[in-house]
């Protein structure tokens, strides 16, 4: 299974050698991506939940390739997730039930939006970034609210009727459908985004975090590079706001909603930035304590996500795989 | 009340003034210390809260509350500075976020869990209710009190900074930590007052405006947009700014909501995104 050489390297800290990162698909990935499937059949009453997890998981995804690979702290991507969601559960509601076209148009939608907005986003300090990501969902959200009758309004988008997935499956109400085809989406969508912060420019997005005064000076467009990060992270979040409008064939205001974003934030940095899986740890664990916890108490809830919070930041740097790949690396070096 | 533009004005102006004084001490800290504090608006709170419990608790006149919640939140605000913030000086502004986020969840979900979700009463003193007479223009006599006060408040921080040993330590601390530790000033202890000043001063804003903004346990969440916006487009670090910005802030929130209430909150929003974009650095900011 593990590549033999791995083991036999005698100095964990070698010379630093320029290349690009290992693209290769280890056996662990093939082992994790193995686990939703698993969950499909092992627990068949809990796929409604487990389909929300799919795409908050590749919500989490599409944060982290701005957030832990650029380093372009967020407070507003729901925006996007919203523009989405909004977008094909409009073009449902109004008699285009085709899911994958509907979600390419949400996807695109994201990404137009996401395009407008980076001007605004990929200058400027973590502060002002900070205010102006918030802002921008904040008047998505005023928007939807104010023009009800195309969004709905408070009530939020009703009537969404899907054609069934390939002609063939419809989405029922066990979320059977739903389950496999977010998880399909998912997983193309994290290919894409794993081949992305693997190539050469996702080297220069890392470059970029970690000194963006250098990258200019050896011919590195920053600003350039920032603006299609963002907007490739808007497509996806769109797709992922798609998927949500179609596989609960309801859209609610609250997919613009501050809480949205600052929970996604959460779900991320529990997780591990900047390593793609803490987007699908995170909001794995996340969703489930959530949907154990908040029955008990929404108020309890709050409290100890707060302290966790705290914990995390004050303890765990890198979160729940941070935390891992440490217990990892000790164990290796006890044995050796 | 809001009968014409000078009404709409003056009411501008003591929100404006009262988003000021809850927001100065975030200004000062952020300039400082580059701490992207977003728990900024649960200090507020907690002086809003000590307020409300002496009063009805204990009795004690509002006024005489005042002052008890300026200490309560800077009592409070010196602890966790000391305890937590402290240690995250150095750390990434995500790790600050999700520090502070994590604090207002707490502060949020422990006191409703006190003090139970609904909004909490306050019974000003006679004098202050009602309508004055200024200038041919009736006022609330309230919001007048509020700008009385902070304009007090503005002008002792004021020669606080320009005039006091400690001011000059806290300019040059912001200037430039390192050389001013190098002139042999205490910067940590700098920071430390400081930072319990400006909860103190929120606390002080958080008394004065149940009455104007509400008080409830979601406050800080509600209103921590206002309170980074008045740092965000003054500067961080300066009063004048602030000042400017809160001012700026209450007018064009006040106006819009009475002029256009269809639009709700989206003027603000929109006006926040429109002067992040030509003032990246705050309408007074030193430093990108």
């Amino acid at each position: 299974m593990n590549p033999s050489g791995n083991s036999a390297t005698p100095a964990p800290v070698a010379a630093i050698v320029p290349r690009l990162p290992n693209d290769r698909w280890r056996a662990i990935e093939f082992a994790f991506w193995l686990l939703p499937v698993a969950a499909f059949f092992l627990f068949p009453s809990y796929r409604v939940l487990g389909s929300q997890i799919l795409i908050t998981g590749l919500f989490a995804v599409t944060l982290d390739l701005i957030l832990g690979y650029a380093g372009i702290v967020s407070l507003g991507h729901a925006a996007f997730f919203g523009v989405g969601a909004y977008v094909a559960g409009l073009l449902a509601a109004h008699g285009w039930g085709e899911p994958f076209s509907g979600l390419a148009v949400a996807g695109a939608a994201g990404a137009l939006v996401g395009f407008a907005t980076s001007v605004l986003v990929v200058r400027g300090s973590d502060l002002a970034r900070l205010m102006v990501t918030m802002g921008v969902g904040l008047m998505l959200f005023e928007v939807a609210n104010q023009i009800p009758s195309v969004t709905g309004g408070a009530d939020g988008l009703s009537g969404v009727t899907m054609d069934k997935v390939f002609g063939i499956f419809p989405f029922d109400l066990t979320g059977s459908t739903a389950y496999v085809y977010s998880l399909g989406v998912l997983f193309v969508l994290f290919v894409i985004a794993r081949r992305i912060v693997n190539s050469p420019f996702g080297l220069s997005l890392r470059a970029v975090r970690e000194n963006v005064r250098r990258m200019p000076a050896i011919g590195a467009p920053v600003t350039r590079r920032l603006t299609a990060i963002y907007t490739i992270s808007a497509a996806m979040a769109g797709v992922a706001g798609g998927l949500l409008a179609q596989t609960t064939q309801f859209v609610g205001l609250d997919v613009f909603g501050f809480p949205r974003s600052a929970d996604l934030m959460i779900m991320l940095v529990l997780g591990g930035t900047g390593r793609l899986y803490g987007g699908l740890v995170g909001a794995t664990v996340f969703m489930i304590a959530h949907s154990y916890l908040s029955d008990l108490n929404p108020v309890y809830w709050q409290f100890w996500l707060g302290l966790l919070l705290v914990v995390v930041v004050m303890s765990a740097r890198g979160g729940i795989l941070g935390a891992l790949e440490v217990l990892a690396h000790r164990f290796r070096s006890k044995r050796r | 009340m809001l009968g014409n533009l000078a009404g709409v004005l003056f009411d501008g102006v003591a929100y404006g003034s009262l988003l000021f004084i809850i927001s100065i001490g975030l200004s000062v800290t952020m300039g400082l210390m580059n701490f992207v504090n977003l728990a900024h608006g649960a200090f507020a709170m907690l002086g809003g809260y000590a307020c409300v419990l002496l009063m009805s608790r204990a009795g004690v006149p509002f006024l005489a509350t005042l002052p008890a919640a300026f200490v309560v939140a800077a009592a409070a605000g010196i602890i966790l500075e000391r305890t937590l913030y402290q240690r995250l000086y150095k750390a990434t502004h995500l790790d600050q976020v999700m520090f502070s986020i994590g604090l207002v969840f707490m502060a949020v979900a422990a006191t409703t869990y006190f003090f139970g979700p609904s909004q909490q009463p306050v019974r000003l003193p006679d004098f202050l209710r009602g309508q004055v007479r200024v200038l041919g223009l009736d006022v609330g006599a309230y919001r007048l009190f509020l700008i009385g006060v902070v304009i007090v408040a503005t002008i002792v921080l004021h020669l606080m900074l320009v005039r006091t040993r400690f001011g000059a330590q806290v300019r040059a601390s912001v200037d430039n930590s390192v050389a001013s530790a190098g002139l042999g000033i205490n910067v940590n202890r700098v920071f430390g007052v400081t930072f319990a000043l400006g909860s103190g001063l929120a606390g002080l804003g958080g008394g004065l405006g149940i009455d104007v903004l509400g008080l409830d346990p979601t406050f800080p969440l509600k209103y921590m947009v206002y309170f980074l916006l008045v740092v965000a487009i003054g500067g961080a670090g300066t009063i004048k700014g602030g000042l400017v910005a809160a001012l700026i802030l209450g007018i064009c929130d006040v106006a819009g909501k009475y002029y256009v209430p269809q639009i709700g909150s989206f003027i603000i929003y929109f006006l926040m995104v429109a002067l992040m974009m030509l003032f990246p650095a705050g309408l007074y900011g030193r430093r990108t």
